[in-house]
């Protein structure tokens, strides 16, 4: 195999690298003239990238075995791509000031920078490359994180992000540090095998795994996440929530699956209590947020315990549910944002109370916040509904009765504050409710596109099918 | 230890790379913890960094001396705990102008 032919399995890796050089090169070159048409080249051009990556092909490795393809990854990736679409859909109001009318290249580059790091992560076969990957995704988002250089909350909350980022994966790498050590090979093929259950490599599993969870933040490693959530730009949480979480979910998947399959007595009692924390502490702390952002933060965390609920399962059905709920995931969490930032945009308000009366005024905008919530919550018609009940039937076919038990009183408990937000809008009275807001075309767009998905997601046979075909399990 | 103190001529043990990397690794974490500067946590996270390094290091030299791939981990480690430190001092220096200062206790707009 010559050099050139390496790349054949890269190619959604080399295509979204080609959209990237674009964009860095017509930022350079474009006058302020040229900027205004910045974000439609953009999202056509990443609109074009995901079309082109759509269909999957054959598996396959290439240099030597540091990348490997398979065809469940172009399903994974394509998801990824849909939720970036998405938030770019929703990221025109970012630059509507004049003084961040010269950032707006910045925020496309670093953006899709840190998707690259996380499609290099995901198909990854060696721990060099998962290990840069993650923190090519990692390092962007920080400085996306602090990206609003005169707030406050902006810069305090980027200062904790990369430095707990950094810790974490300071951890991990002293876990892989002692899984090298033991095992004398970074290849994730030739150390599946290599992993006996002794109790140095434990440690060091144990290690390891934890960067991960922070990653999800999963709970005893959850304590970033409000604070980030919060600090952020709008846009920019509604990326960490749906884009960062779901790529390391599936990274977690696969290396629990095909590298720690030995270990699997192990993990499967550390995820046992990790769920059962996560799901029940953050729905705890989701019941006493008045800040809607913080509580979004909460409601992915205990969202990331129902996810991690399809990965114990370990069966390749286990799998096909958790990127269905994933998907799902991304509809309904990219819709409430989308509502979120529409407002904050406009009126700059944030709290729950502040939405109080919405329906008087906004019929269209908490009619697409009603929908997010139902789905997030898991009522009957729409699509979280039907990801909840497959991510349930398939821990309950591995004989995880008490887990599903726990679940699904959590499920109920979640309940009251997802319907909290839909009685403040449509119930609740309110002498000066929002005024009514004119939101921009594209991100109407975007709230179309989420709440089609959420209403139809749940009917169609054929997105479950298409990721069955693909996956694996242990 | 006896054996550590005695072979002090010879070449050194493993285990004495292993109790430095460890020593820094957990000095790092308690440095973590407990220092309030910014700046002193990024250093504390370059600790713990730097063990993981000599960790890469030492285990490719004495156990498998007959390919690189923890010395290439090493240097590659390296190189993004460079581009780490770069972003983290940049956010550093933004939090000091907004707030006029780098010490944790001031910084807490974030709770609810």
């Amino acid at each position: 195999m010559d050099y050139f032919s390496n790349f054949i399995y890269m190619r959604s890796e080399v295509s979204l690298l080609g959209v990237i050089l674009f964009l860095l090169l017509y930022d350079i070159i474009a006058g302020n003239k040229g900027m205004r048409y910045f974000q439609p080249v953009a999202i056509f051009l990443f609109a074009v990238h995901t079309a082109l990556n759509l269909f999957p092909y054959e598996a396959g490795e290439s240099f030597g075995g540091m990348y490997q393809y398979e065809p469940i990854m172009t399903v994974v990736k394509t998801i990824l791509n849909i939720a970036t679409l998405l938030i770019f859909l929703q990221a025109k109001h970012l630059f509507d000031g004049d003084a961040q009318k010269n950032k707006r290249g910045e925020y496309y580059f670093l953006t899709l920078t840190t998707l690259l790091g996380m499609y290099f992560m995901i198909s990854s076969g060696h721990f060099m490359l998962f290990y840069i990957g993650l923190e090519m995704a990692s390092i962007p988002l920080a400085t996306l994180v602090a990206f609003d250089k005169k707030d406050k909350k902006s810069a305090e909350a980027g200062a904790k992000f990369i430095l707990s980022s950094a810790f974490s994966s300071g951890i991990m790498l002293f876990g892989i540090s002692y899984l090298y050590g033991t095992a004398g090979t970074l290849y994730f093929s030739d150390m599946a095998s290599l992993i006996t259950s002794n109790p140095l490599q434990i440690m060091a599993f144990v290690f390891f795994i934890s960067g991960l969870f922070f990653k999800i933040s999963l709970v005893p490693f959850h304590l970033w996440t409000a604070d980030v959530y919060e600090g952020a730009p709008t846009n920019v949480t509604s990326y960490f929530s749906v884009v960062s979480k779901s790529s390391a979910v599936f990274v977690l998947m696969t290396l629990l699956f095909k590298v720690f399959g030995n270990l699997v007595t192990e993990w499967h009692n550390i995820l046992f209590w990790i769920i059962i924390l996560t799901i029940t502490v953050g729905n705890l702390f989701a019941l006493r947020q008045r800040n809607i952002k913080r509580f979004l933060a909460f409601s992915s965390i205990s969202q990331a315990g129902y996810i991690a609920l399809g990965v114990i399962s370990g069966s390749s059905l286990g799998m096909s549910t958790v990127l269905y709920y994933i998907l799902v995931y991304v509809f309904s969490n990219l819709a409430a944002f989308g509502v979120i930032s529409a407002i904050e945009n406009r009126t700059g308000k944030l709290s729950i109370d502040d939405y109080k009366g919405l329906y008087q005024t906004n019929p269209k905008l908490s009619f697409v916040m009603m929908l997010a919530m139902f789905s997030l919550a898991g009522i009957a018609p729409f699509a979280g509904f039907v990801s909840k009940f497959f991510i349930f039937y398939a821990a309950a076919q591995q004989d995880l009765y008490i887990l599903v038990l726990i679940a699904a009183v959590n499920v109920i408990i979640s309940l009251y504050y997802y319907l909290r937000v839909v009685k403040a809008m449509f119930i609740d009275k309110n002498d000066h409710p929002i005024q009514t807001l004119a939101t921009d075309s594209w991100n109407k767009a975007s709230l179309i596109i989420c709440s089609a998905g959420i209403i139809s997601a749940g009917l169609l046979n054929i997105i479950i099918d298409t990721i069955t075909k693909y996956s694996f399990g242990m | 230890m006896g054996e550590f103190l005695i072979n002090a001529g010879g070449p050194i043990p493993m285990i004495g790379f292993q109790i430095v990397s460890l020593i820094m690794f957990f000095a790092g974490i308690y440095g973590f913890f407990t220092r309030r500067n910014l700046i002193m946590i990024l250093i504390s996270v370059e600790l713990i960094l730097n063990a993981v390094d000599i960790n890469f290091a030492v285990f490719n030299r004495y156990l498998y001396p007959d390919q690189m791939e923890g010395l290439f981990f090493a240097l590659f480690g390296i190189a993004i705990a460079a581009c780490e430190t770069a972003v983290a001092i940049a956010i550093i220096i933004n939090v000091y102008r907004n707030f006029g200062n780098a010490d944790v206790d001031n910084i807490k707009h974030l709770k609810g």
